[in-house]
């Protein structure tokens, strides 16, 4: 660290407020991206790695010496995101990875999934988290099944914003009309998702086009660079911060001199806003009660909000447990044994109709029962078959479920937290699928 | 500064920033490891991501205290300076704390140890790690490991399943879905977790700086014997052996990363203050895990040892 000595302890100290001012003032783009087999998604990923910094000396040093040994003539930036011994071996990507960088606006989350036909449950876990979707069209081939695939995956998760990036642009010399066509094709298949944002950006993600440094290749297009809209999109009307919810994760009870009767309800809050007086009620038992202090460790809050982890008190001596959900008087949330869900199936071991499932819903689980599937979603073209049943990994159906307690939930649409399930196996204790109710 | 560290809202009403959202994320995570398992267990190495874990679980369940020990793997190499930290920790705390010894796994014959000049307890540590967890039938042992350490790290899960030999299954885990997390498991299963996930180093350093948290002495700067191996700077002990042409000096150092003195590669550096360490983590142009020999045997280690029980 020599650039270290020549700085006071004073003038670091005053570096490091403004960095930690800084960092306290930014906020977290979670986005994920899909592309199909050799569109470049990784390079793309190295690319903004690589420019934005988030790469050290000696991992550059490692990709180095890595793309040497392949024979190549200069840094494979794709080499960058390897991570498995077989993913190296067969020069593709297995598991969701994960990825991280920042600039002075923005701490990113990026979840690399893989583009192939088989791992849509990858793509479906990534965008499950996600605020945000890349969508990597290769210039020559323009849009193809994968897109709409890929593309229908993220409406499904309510994703609200994508960005589609035209790369391998230097292949086609940079042709305006080329782009022109596949942002025209794009954006007839996208009358058929509900994503309310998507831009379009040509790119080269092995040249640098308009990835951080906008590109002199292309002069006829005006538009931001990737970075650019990474960094500017608003994400703040994203979260649900309408309907208060509150699932009680755990109870704290210290049950010593100091702390003898109190009893506080940990959780997470999935949406909304909550402030010390309000009016709740605790479901499903229905009984109503008042919030008499929020706090996060030993610090007093006068409200909680969304996605804040707190504990909560309530003036009435009343049974809450786990599983529970503390809700406000004049919002609630729906409630059935029965709802209807469209779902991404994930394991080998098709569905089993009638079957018996354990769902996961907030912090809850309990038994359930696939009762009849509505249809299956052909996903290369979107149309709904009614006749057939056969529900197997990777298939999207719509279905109805019956469960042995009541859900209290919103639908998926108005909720990602309330509206959101997974099914396990009872067996095999595998999560077999991913439910959005409906 | 003050003002703003106090307030949760710098972006505005309702907005969080990224460093409270990851430790939002990091308390939920605990809480539901402690909601859905038995017996779980964290993992302490007196290193800082595990510090700031047992820091975010008291957080969790206050005021009531953390439901669950703290397991410490001792190489019997490890810095003086550690197992003090450590101990202090506990006794200020009033947490439980077990710990497993290697020494005892070589001594029971489970594993031979290499003597050479690169050899280090660290792949044996596995053993003695799954047999405490045998032992004490933990069902989910929390770690601090972050995706942004390590490629093989970048692919793990929040909850990420172990079968009844420990070992992880990169190509075949669960998928993980928005913050519903599956920790359902047959009987001598069991679970890692992982709540620093999203967290990368400055993350971890500046938080510490704000939440100003207590570290072992290890990380601010000291005078220490040290050599140089193949470029990097390791502590000196009187089982440290030397090649020939290594000698031992004096140098002021700290530690980036703490593991036990084999593994460790200190850094030379003057600074005394979490200041100044942000600061230098802030500029630096290398990863922390560029200065541990564990990671330097192969390009795979990392993957080859979490397969078999690695923490």
């Amino acid at each position: 660290m020599e650039q270290h000595t020549k700085l006071s302890k004073q003038e670091i100290k005053q570096k490091v407020d403004e960095l930690l001012n800084n960092y306290l003032e930014m906020d977290l783009l979670r986005f994920t991206t899909a592309g199909s087999v050799d569109d470049g998604k990784s390079t793309m990923i190295g690319r903004l790695l690589y420019d934005t910094k988030a790469i050290f000396q000696d991992q550059l040093d490692a990709v180095e010496r890595a793309s040497i040994r392949r024979g190549e003539e200069q840094i494979n930036l794709a080499l960058i995101t390897d991570g498995l011994k077989a993913e190296r071996e067969q020069g593709i990507t297995i598991d969701v990875a994960y990825r991280y960088f920042h600039t002075p606006k923005r701490k990113f989350i990026i979840a690399d999934t893989p583009g192939h036909v088989q791992y849509t449950r990858n793509m479906v876990t990534g965008a499950s988290t996600a605020n945000l979707a890349i969508i990597l069209i290769d210039a020559r081939n323009g849009v193809v099944e994968q897109t709409l695939r890929h593309s229908y995956i993220a409406s499904l998760l309510q994703i609200k914003h994508i960005i589609v990036t035209v790369n391998k642009m230097d292949l086609v010399n940079y042709d305006q009309q080329v782009y022109e066509k596949i942002k025209k094709d794009y954006e007839n298949i996208s009358q058929k998702l509900e994503v309310p944002d998507i831009r379009f950006i040509p790119i080269s993600a092995l040249k640098g086009d308009n990835v951080v440094e906008k590109s002199q290749n292309m002069p006829w297009y005006d538009g931001p660079t990737l970075l650019w809209l990474l960094e500017n999109i608003n994400i703040t009307s994203d979260l649900n911060l309408k309907d208060p919810r509150f699932p009680v994760q755990y109870v704290v009870r210290p049950m010593n001199d100091e702390w003898h009767d109190y009893r506080g309800y940990a959780g997470r809050l999935a949406s909304g806003v909550f402030h010390v007086g309000d009016e709740v009620m605790i479901l499903p038992s229905g009984l109503t009660t008042k919030i008499t202090s929020i706090h996060l460790s030993d610090r007093q809050l006068d409200y909680a909000f969304a996605p804040q982890s707190v504990t909560m008190t309530v003036a009435d001596d009343i049974d809450i447990s786990r599983g529970n959900m503390i809700v406000p008087v004049d919002n609630l949330p729906q409630q059935s044994n029965e709802v209807e869900m469209k779902i991404c199936w994930f394991n080998q071991r098709p569905l089993q109709t009638k079957g018996r499932y354990i769902l996961r819903h907030t912090t809850t689980e309990m038994l359930a029962m696939i009762t009849d599937i509505i249809y299956k979603l052909d996903i290369n073209t979107l149309e709904k078959n009614f006749e057939d049943k056969q529900i197997k990994m990777n298939d999207i159906a719509r279905i109805k479920v019956r469960t042995a307690q009541p859900l209290f939930f919103d639908p998926y649409r108005v909720n990602r937290q309330t509206g959101a399930v997974i099914l396990i196996d009872e067996s095999t204790n595998e999560t077999v699928a991913a439910g959005m109710i409906e | 500064m003050a003002e703003k560290i106090d307030n949760l809202e710098n972006l505005g009403q309702h907005r969080l920033n990224h460093l409270r959202e990851l430790e939002a994320e990091a308390i939920f995570v605990i809480r539901e490891t402690a909601a859905q398992f038995d017996n779980p267990a964290l993992l302490f190495s007196g290193g800082k991501d595990s510090i700031v874990l047992f820091h975010l679980a008291r957080k969790a369940f206050y005021p009531g205290r953390v439901p669950f020990p703290l397991l410490h793997i001792d190489t019997g190499h490890n810095f003086q300076e550690t197992l003090e930290f450590r101990d202090y920790l506990v006794d200020k705390y009033g947490v439980k704390l077990l710990v497993g010894y290697v020494e005892d796994t070589i001594k029971e014959g489970k594993a031979k140890e290499d003597t050479g000049y690169y050899g280090t307890r660290n792949a044996i540590q596995s053993i003695t790690l799954l047999d405490m967890i045998e032992k004490y039938k933990i069902d989910a042992a929390l770690g601090g490991a972050r995706r942004d350490e390590e490629k093989a790290r970048a692919k793990e899960r929040f909850f990420s399943h172990r079968d009844i030999f420990g070992q992880w299954d990169p190509k075949n885990q669960r998928p993980e879905l928005w913050n519903l997390f599956n920790g359902r498991k047959h009987l001598g299963e069991h679970f890692r977790v992982f709540p620093l996930s999203n967290w990368t180093e400055l993350d971890v350093w500046l938080y510490i700086y704000l939440e100003q948290i207590e570290l072992p002495s290890l990380y601010f700067t000291h005078r220490r014997k040290v050599f140089n191996r193949d470029g990097v700077w390791l502590a000196w002990a009187p089982f440290m052996r030397l090649k020939p042409d290594e000698k031992v000096e004096e140098r002021d150092v700290r530690c980036r990363t703490i593991g036990d003195i084999p593994t460790t590669g200190l850094t030379l550096s003057m600074a005394s203050t979490v200041e100044e360490i942000v600061y230098e983590v802030a500029t630096t142009n290398t990863t922390e895990r560029g200065m541990r020999f564990d990671d330097k045997v192969s390009e795979t280690s990392m993957e080859d040892r979490k397969r078999e029980g690695y923490f």
